[in-house]
């Protein structure tokens, strides 16, 4: 049994599909990665894997007693409230403060446990967010853009955690990203998604398929795409894409 | 000596102050000063509807700052941004109360004293409904207090923790309406939701975590209802408003205190 299953789901907003007939499955232990342009339904997807959103058709289904550690994209913590790190590593349930040690240290986030949630850097912010996930012990973690605010290294060394977090918890991860070159390494599975599934499977078959690019285009996405595509696409000029390429 | 009527006000501030104080900070740390004004308007048609029917002017405030509450967080979002809505609401129902309370022959009110309060009319079952509004208030929020931080810092976050943070709004309207139903009499409609947000505000530069702030703000909240009180006698001024001009004129001294502090 997959560790979670979605089902033909349709999810509509004021009479508008977002997502239209949407099927995937995801099994213990890969990391998926979901690409797609703005818009395409990336993150009504993960609001409804994490049940924020009923769908209108369809149906998710997780192994029973899954436990979901979530990685919002940001948080909106106003300015007017104090929040302490710990405190916020507690919430909604209190954590022996030990284990909020060890997760910070983890996440290579050791002594910022007494700073406040709102002085954290992006990429602090981004690691205290993943090891909030992580206090939960979760069978499934959902990351939302989680790259969005960091630089190349940063990009990196967060893919790095997340691919040990993967060696040490066996969990199933999800990642949303719009960032095409990072996916490559990381994950063992894309699914493109265009409010509905365009393709999917390992990094290269995404890369090198027909609809995949008819979205993305080539070469939008930074040096190393171009290189990658450079070597394996025939020089037809007849595919469909909005910029001028440098042959 | 404290006068009998004296010990009746100073105990209602007390009163109002415990459940203000914590509600306050929810309202600062989730931006809803303009909704808690709002409800607070829609209020009057409470006061109105109450002395039409002949029931508790609680009750009619109750109602009517609950509905309220309700619809604009229902419909906030959709076709009108929520200031827009609260603007229509607010204005609307302050204004349809007031219309309507001239309808009403045998009533002789003193329309002042429900929009700026009159805490010499305070009785003593006044007295029971403040405390026991309070004690509901600060049993909700300690009910529900870490699923409302976790749905005031990511509603997603919320979700995903099996917390539904439109629940816990629901619980934030409700203390809400329970609060303005038992203090329009004592600080008015028009300046009860300064008796949540000016303590709040001032307790953000003293606090670093979100339950001391709320304890502040309580202190804070009970300290200024009781120096505005002892005011307004000393200087023979209107209470409520001079509850309200003491805890600014904190707020802006401990804030520049602790601008100060930290330039240095």
């Amino acid at each position: 049994m997959s560790r979670i299953k979605v089902q033909n789901l349709t999810i509509k907003r004021d009479g508008i599909s977002i997502l239209d007939n949407v099927s995937l499955s995801i099994e213990d232990g890969e990391i998926v990665t979901v690409v797609g342009p703005n818009g395409s339904g990336k993150s009504t997807l993960m609001k409804a894997l994490i049940g924020a959103i009923e769908p209108q058709k369809g149906e998710i289904t997780a192994k029973p007693g899954t436990i979901i550690g979530y990685v919002p994209q940001s948080l909106n913590i106003d300015p007017t409230m104090p929040m302490g790190v710990s405190r916020f590593l507690s919430l909604p349930r209190a954590r022996p403060k030990d284990a909020i040690e060890a997760t910070l240290a983890r996440v290579g986030l050791s002594g910022v446990n007494t700073r406040q949630v709102s002085d954290l850097s992006g990429g602090q912010l981004q690691r205290v967010l993943l090891a909030r996930a992580l206090l939960r012990d979760p069978q499934l973690l959902i990351l939302d853009e989680p790259t969005s605010g960091l630089d190349q290294p940063g990009i990196a060394d967060f893919y790095a955690l997340i691919a040990s977090v993967r060696e040490e918890l066996g969990c199933a991860i999800v990642i949303v990203s719009h960032d095409l070159h990072v996916v490559m390494s990381a994950s063992d599975r894309v699914i493109c998604l265009n409010g509905h599934v365009c393709c999917h499977g390992t990094p290269e078959i995404v890369s090198a398929a027909p609809e995949y690019r008819a979205l993305f285009g080539l070469g939008t996405h930074g040096a190393l795409a171009i290189y990658r595509h450079e070597h394996d696409h025939h020089h037809d000029h007849d595919h469909s894409h909005d910029h001028p390429h440098e042959h | 000596m404290l006068d009998d009527f004296l010990a009746r006000a100073a105990l209602a501030v007390v009163g109002i102050a415990l459940a203000a104080g914590p509600l306050g900070c929810f309202v600062v740390w989730r931006r809803m000063a303009y909704f808690g004004d709002a409800t607070a308007h829609a209020a009057v048609l409470g006061v109105a509807l109450a002395l039409a029917l002949e029931i508790s002017i609680f009750a009619g405030v109750l109602v009517v700052a609950l509905a309220t509450a309700t619809i604009v967080a229902s419909l906030s979002g959709k076709t009108y941004a929520s200031d827009t809505l609260l603007g229509v609401i607010a204005h609307a129902s302050l204004a349809l109360g007031l219309v309507a309370i001239s309808f009403l022959p045998d009533v002789r009110l003193d329309l002042m004293s429900y929009l700026f309060g009159d805490i010499l009319t305070v009785s003593k079952t006044d007295l029971i409904i403040i405390f026991l509004g309070a004690a509901a208030v600060l049993a909700l929020l300690w009910w529900r207090w870490a699923y409302l931080l976790i749905s005031t810092t990511n509603s997603d976050l919320a979700y995903a923790s099996g917390v539904n943070p439109k629940r816990e709004q629901l619980v934030l309207n409700l203390a809400i309406a329970i609060v303005i139903a038992v203090s329009i009499q004592v600080v008015g409609a028009l300046l009860i939701s300064a008796f949540l947000i000016i303590p709040a505000a001032t307790a953000r530069n003293l606090a670093r975590g979100p339950e001391t702030m709320a304890l502040m703000a309580t202190v804070i909240a009970a300290g200024s209802g009781l120096g505005g009180l002892w005011a307004s006698f000393q200087i023979d001024t209107q209470t409520g408003p001079t509850i309200v001009t003491t805890s600014a004129a904190l707020f802006v001294a401990v804030t520049a205190l602790s601008a100060l502090r930290r330039a240095r």
